[in-house]
């Protein structure tokens, strides 16, 4: 489970006011218009950015003061989620020790997580021979091996075409069922959130203005902004 | 970018050739005159005339070129990582702007104040000699630490956030972002600004000239003005000018092929938010070594406007060298201006003329000014009394060496307003004078500016062609202060210094203000 327990923010001129659970094993979309504080959200869980006031708690802990590795807590980003000067493997390793100081077990761990994205012949091949796609299965491989209960994905796939993302999303939802993680994503396709998410959130202007089981967010029409957001992608969507 | 129309051929706009062949032939000519006679008179003295003397001059040049770019980049390398990893502190972006200043200075005036601090009869009461090797390794570091350092930071600063989160969500300690994070970055660039320092240090003239220790510490450039000028011996001169030519010619392609001398990028854009180094050792480490560079650098600049204030001799000398320096400038600027604008024009819609021009506007980079000026020496000598020519050699030699500084802000704003308007203008029909006055003009006003700014301002720093060519009645304000310190009236250099200072800064920023985009 993910708390923000009275979270205030501020970034340049805009006050954002979070006040949210994200129950424990579920899976959240966050959606809602650009700057209105979606990957802000993120970092706050994450510890990229620490609150003016309020708490964040995640399972009974709380998380608020400490640094980011020492939250439990993976997060994924749109782009440069890979060193580019390591190769496939060694990307993967620095999620068990930065040092490399790796046991004979952790290496089984590694290549079991190599296999599991799909990338067991990629072991050696440098982030540049890797398709947009291949990179960011190294993530989640980086992600398994690091193995924390909270997976943040920002935009993760947003530049993969429809089919890719579909795998993608299929690869994260997997993930999730099978150790139980507490997701949340930010994207911008509606259809990503109602492919994969059992919850979707609509945040706009700082503000977390819904948070509902997905299908009943998608149908509802008391969720001020959200059809202005969403226009007229419900009715060709459907 | 190239479209199509109804049957098929690609249209585009296809500024006139003949102003850049023109340009090029112009450069061609000016290249031949310099460096035909040199590799004539060499192949008739053959490979036998290369006595000891010049060996050794090489290898000083090469030793301390290559001291000077050590000691600079482990300087530049401390100094930028400690300045990456305090990303806000009050005073940083004083730091930053005084980064700029040696190089932006005429190398003379920044020469003067770091004689008035280390010499003998300078602040520090002449600690140890700054006459010979360590004075060259002293002034080198002064300007090419903070370029190293300017240099390094933005590579620094190009690592993307994404990194700088994995970083402090995988627990990085400081060696293993050392390791993982800023080393390979920094690695990426670190062989290009090395030869860029080399090439500096290697060509260097003012801070040889007037630092240097007899012939046991003079560099090729030097020994090239002190062979012509001094000794009269245009023999010696050019098998000293061959073997400059194959060093920085060959350094100079080098550097083209891993990226381009100026291609070297600084620092603009708001870099990262980091999230490590937050512990007192860190900040005390990177406290010590920005206060580190602070002491190198503040000094000898405090020192020009210390002393300078005081010892500024107003009379006729100074106002005539004044006058010389801004006229020379200004031609020199104008004649750099009107070779890089058709040049600039081609290059911004044809890959070849890009190429050819990026290589063509290093002409005195590739034959460094002393081996032209070895050439033009022999071609003129039986006119080399003449004030008016000389006048026009040192216009010629300026415009050439800012010719590279005036392409570049040119050319970069000249290709981004041909993809903006070029298709628009074929649409609507408007080209030639039409299209200048109506839509380049008013978008190029601040590039062009700028680009006669910096014409100006090398010039007015230029110690090398001045000596050259100068004489006793055809002195610039460099080639007067260089007098000054030579005739015992050190306090007059000084002042002169500081006018020629404010002179030169005064511009630059007014250069940096046409640079910001609006």
């Amino acid at each position: 489970m993910i708390r923000l327990a009275d979270v205030t923010f501020r970034y340049e001129d805009m006050e954002m006011y979070f006040d949210a659970v994200f129950t424990a094993a579920s899976f959240t979309a966050i959606i809602g218009p650009s700057g209105g504080g979606k990957s802000t959200l993120l970092n706050l869980i994450a510890g990229f950015e620490v609150p003016q006031s309020g708490r964040v708690l995640i399972g009974t802990q709380d998380v608020t003061a400490l640094p980011p590795d020492q939250r439990p807590v993976n997060m994924i980003f749109q782009d440069n989620n890979v060193f580019g000067h390591l190769d496939v493997w060694t990307n993967v390793a620095l999620g068990i020790s930065p040092r490399l100081a790796l046991s004979a077990e952790d290496r089984e761990r590694i290549d079991t997580a190599l296999a599991d994205v799909g990338l067991v012949s990629f072991k050696q091949r440098k982030p540049d021979e890797l398709s947009g796609g291949e990179r960011q299965r190294v993530a989640v491989a980086r992600a398994l091996v690091r193995d924390r209960p909270v997976l943040l994905l920002d935009e993760p796939f947003a530049a993969l075409g429809p089919a890719l993302r579909r795998d993608m999303l299929d690869l994260v939802t997997a993930m999730q069922k099978a150790r139980r993680l507490t997701v949340v994503m930010v994207s911008h396709q509606p259809e990503d959130a109602q492919y994969a998410a059992s919850h979707t959130a609509y945040l706009e202007a700082g503000r977390i203005v819904a948070l509902r089981p997905t299908t009943e967010l998608f149908a509802a029409t008391d969720i001020p902004g959200l059809a202005a957001y969403l226009g007229d992608w419900r009715s060709i969507g459907q | 970018m190239p479209w199509r129309n109804d049957t098929g051929d690609v249209v585009t706009v296809q500024p006139l050739r003949a102003p850049g062949y023109l340009a090029l032939a112009l450069l061609g000519v000016a290249l031949a005159a310099g460096f035909l006679p040199v590799l004539w008179m060499g192949a008739r003295q053959g490979a036998g005339a290369a006595d000891p003397y010049i060996l050794r001059v090489l290898s000083f040049t090469l030793l301390q070129a290559g001291l000077s770019t050590l000691l600079s980049i482990i300087g530049g390398l401390l100094l930028a990582r400690a300045l990456a990893r305090r990303q806000a502190f009050p005073g940083r972006g004083f730091v930053l702007r005084l980064l700029n200043l040696p190089l932006a200075l005429p190398s003379i005036v920044v020469i003067i104040g770091i004689i008035e601090v280390y010499g003998r009869k300078g602040w520090l009461g002449g600690a140890f000699s700054i006459y010979g090797l360590q004075g060259i390794l002293l002034a080198h570091v002064f300007f090419n630490v903070p370029l190293a350092a300017r240099l390094l930071l933005a590579e620094l600063e190009r690592v993307p956030a994404e990194s700088w989160k994995l970083a402090a969500q995988l627990g990085f300690q400081t060696a293993d972002i050392w390791r993982v994070v800023e080393w390979p970055q920094l690695r990426a660039g670190l062989p290009g600004i090395a030869l860029l320092i080399f090439l500096l240090c290697a060509s260097s003239f003012a801070v040889v000239l007037t630092l240097g220790g007899g012939p046991g510490a003079t560099t090729l450039e030097v020994a090239i003005y002190q062979a012509l000028r001094a000794d009269f011996d245009p023999q010696r001169a050019v098998m000293l000018a061959l073997v400059q030519f194959l060093l920085c010619g060959s350094l100079v392609l080098l550097a083209q092929r891993w990226g381009g001398l100026m291609g070297t990028r600084a620092s603009g854009a708001t870099a990262a938010r980091r999230y490590d180094a937050r512990r007192g050792v860190a900040i005390i480490i990177d406290a010590g070594l920005i206060a580190l560079g602070l002491i190198l650098l503040l000094p000898p600049l405090m020192a020009i406007i210390i002393s300078g204030a005081s010892a500024i001799h107003a009379d006729a000398t100074l106002l005539r060298a004044g006058v010389t320096s801004l006229l020379l400038g200004s031609a020199s600027a104008a004649m750099a201006f009107l070779l890089a604008w058709p040049l600039a024009q081609l290059a911004a819609r044809s890959a070849a003329w890009r190429r050819g021009s990026g290589l063509a506007v290093l002409a005195a980079w590739i034959v460094p000014p002393a081996v032209l000026a070895t050439g033009w020496f022999i071609t003129f000598i039986a006119h080399a009394s003449s004030t008016a020519l000389a006048a026009s050699l040192v216009v010629a030699m300026n415009g050439l060496m800012a010719l590279p500084f005036v392409f570049q802000p040119l050319s970069t704003a000249i290709a981004q307003a041909a993809s903006a308007h070029d298709r628009l203008c074929l649409g609507l029909g408007l080209s030639g004078f039409g299209r200048f006055w109506q839509i380049d003009l008013p978008a190029l006003k601040r590039p062009i500016g700028l680009s006669l700014v910096m014409g100006l301002i090398l010039s007015l720093g230029d110690l090398t062609a001045i000596s050259l060519f100068g004489t006793q009645d055809f002195m610039t304000l460099p080639s007067l202060i260089y007098r000054q310190m030579g005739s015992y009236r050190f306090d007059a250099a000084v002042g002169t210094a500081l006018i020629l200072g404010i002179l030169v800064l005064a511009l630059s920023s007014l250069s940096e203000r046409w640079s910001r985009p609006r």
